[in-house]
């Protein structure tokens, strides 16, 4: 009992990269990253889906946006090689891959390309989302390469 | 109604850009900067009736009654410009739009950034700005970009870049010649940051890769310094000291703050903005004789010459190589040495483009003069491709 206590707090701080801060809107979005799902909100009107979550649609004031599961497949729309930490806290990590993916349903997002050398990293490669849980209470979404090299 | 040859550019301000202002503050550089400006207009400051300033962290709210009190001004026009680094070129729109609304005669714009010398090694940003990891936002950015190390600018124009290369096509020495071109004319500025350090193409392509595929040389460099306007009405102007540059078009788009939601990666919100700035100036592409655009990285200018028009999408590589991007060229491109050989001093350096357009147009840039020049265009780009201000500035007031 007393290893927990100890063993919880350190692994928190052990964490030290900057974490979301979700807001009422967001919430369900990192709730499901945490059950290991990809969740994306779509416009009622025109079915695009809409990212980052919003209360309000961008596709005119009639609309509506409802939260749907992604298929969790994209490609990579574009991306980077950071050589050099693009933050202090990323210092010991380069080379690390910064990118936009382009989910299979629409919408764009970045995350990190992880599990691959990043030298392998294209524009169009084919990626599939994997769950990174960072601490006991976040989980950020990040992708893989879809096909391994 | 438009703005067009009805204000004008009477007086400028700027430091030399500095690596460090101990101890300076920022609304002491603000105050010296905006002095300097109407000093050279000839004005008092009692003739001086508007102030647009940037935000600026000592003073979170309220920044204009901030500098209108500090400069002992009585202010029938006052407010505060934030467009990231199309700032000062926004100031200009927005200050010819007062004078042209009679809201006030003559204004005076400023700009500045103070730089303290870091006091451990390694990367940082200033605690004005913030960066991941505090918490002096709540935004969709510190939300879904910076847990995943998506932090500052280099970063998102590293994307664009990469897309540029991926949908088009340019050779990386054709984007290292700007930067070439640039120190060439900084080698002819004084005042320039990189003054007396002239660099060549293997000089950039052998400097570090920092994000691919960005070379370090590509990389404006953070600085100090401060810049400053005046500009007053077309009435006022004819009487100036110093030969007025009349505003003769001003257009702006801003369509995303972060590059992940932008519309495109490689058509930019230039095109909006400079249609409408040179419509409204019925000055032509091919008159311009000196090209002032923003230059945070290399890859902005090639997406400049192409989306403000000056050759067509995907052939700014080739247009590099066909002009002399000299200030004593075919195409003057930033005779200062643009920001990447001049210095990103905050928004001032944004501010450096519009200050040394002015200055080339009334034929005061010494050693970099271009040959009389009667028109200029300017281009301010703020946040990553964010926010776009453009200005046909001119020696008469209409064309």
């Amino acid at each position: 009992m007393s290893d927990e206590t100890v063993t919880a707090p350190a692994e928190a701080r052990a964490y030290s990269k900057p974490l979301p801060t979700p807001t009422p809107t967001s919430q369900p979005f990192w709730d499901a990253a945490k059950e290991h799902r990809l969740i994306i909100q779509r416009s009622r009107r025109t079915g695009r889906r809409v990212f980052y979550p919003r209360l309000v649609s961008p596709y005119g004031p009639d609309d509506e946006l409802e939260w749907v599961e992604a298929s969790g497949r994209g490609i990579v729309y574009s991306f980077t090689v950071a050589r050099r930490p693009t933050a202090p806290q990323w210092g010991e990590e380069c080379p690390y891959v910064i990118a936009i993916v382009e989910l299979e349903e629409g919408g764009h997002l970045t995350t990190n390309i992880v599990e691959c050398d990043p030298d392998t990293v294209r524009i169009g490669m084919p990626v599939t989302v994997v769950f990174d849980d960072v601490t006991p209470e976040v989980t950020l979404v990040k992708f893989k390469p879809a096909f391994s090299a | 109604m438009t703005v067009r040859g009805k204000a004008a550019i009477v007086g400028i301000g700027e430091f030399k850009p500095s690596r460090y202002t101990q101890g300076a503050t920022t609304l002491g550089m603000l105050a010296q900067v905006a002095r300097d400006a109407i000093a050279d207009a000839g004005l008092e400051m009692s003739e001086v009736d508007g102030l647009i300033t940037e935000g600026f962290a000592e003073a979170p709210f309220m920044a204009p009654s901030t500098v209108v009190e500090y400069l002992g001004m009585k202010a029938a026009f006052a407010e505060v410009v934030d467009l990231g680094g199309a700032t000062g070129a926004g100031m200009v729109s927005r200050a010819a739009a007062a004078i042209a609304a009679g809201f006030c005669e003559t204004v005076v714009c400023v700009t500045a950034a103070r730089r303290e010398q870091p006091t451990t090694p390694g990367p940082k940003r200033s605690a004005t700005t913030g960066w991941a990891g505090r918490r002096t936002d709540r935004t969709p950015y510190s939300e879904f970009e910076e847990p995943y190390g998506a932090v500052g600018a280099n970063m998102g124009y590293a994307m664009i870049a990469q897309r540029y290369m991926y949908e088009y096509s340019v050779r990386p020495e054709q984007l290292a010649q700007i930067a070439v071109a640039q120190r060439y004319n900084a080698c002819h500025n004084p005042d320039a940051m990189f003054f007396g350090q002239p660099i060549t193409i293997e000089d950039v392509l052998n400097s570090p890769v920092v994000v691919d595929p960005l070379h370090l040389l590509e990389i404006v460099m953070p600085v100090a310094g401060a810049a400053a306007l005046v500009i007053t009405s077309a009435r006022k102007a004819k009487k100036a000291k110093q030969p007025p540059v009349y505003i003769l078009g001003a257009g702006e788009q801003t369509t995303h703050r972060s590059i992940t939601y932008a519309p495109s990666l490689t058509n930019t919100a230039i095109k909006a903005s400079a249609d409408l700035a040179f419509k409204m100036s019925g000055v032509r592409r091919r008159d311009i004789d000196i090209a002032s655009l923003y230059d945070c990285y290399t890859i902005t200018v090639l997406l400049t010459l192409e989306d403000a028009g000056f050759c067509k999408k995907g052939e700014g590589g080739a247009f590099v190589d066909e002009h002399n991007l000299q200030f004593n060229g075919d195409f003057p491109l930033n005779p200062h040495g643009g920001q990447l050989s001049f210095g990103q001093a905050g928004l001032a350096g944004g501010m450096s483009h519009v200050t040394e357009a002015a200055r080339q147009l009334m034929g005061r840039a010494q050693g970099r003069q271009v040959k009389k020049p009667r028109f200029a265009f300017v281009n301010g780009n703020g946040g990553i491709m964010s926010e776009q201000v453009s200005l046909v500035l001119g020696r008469e007031n209409s064309p």
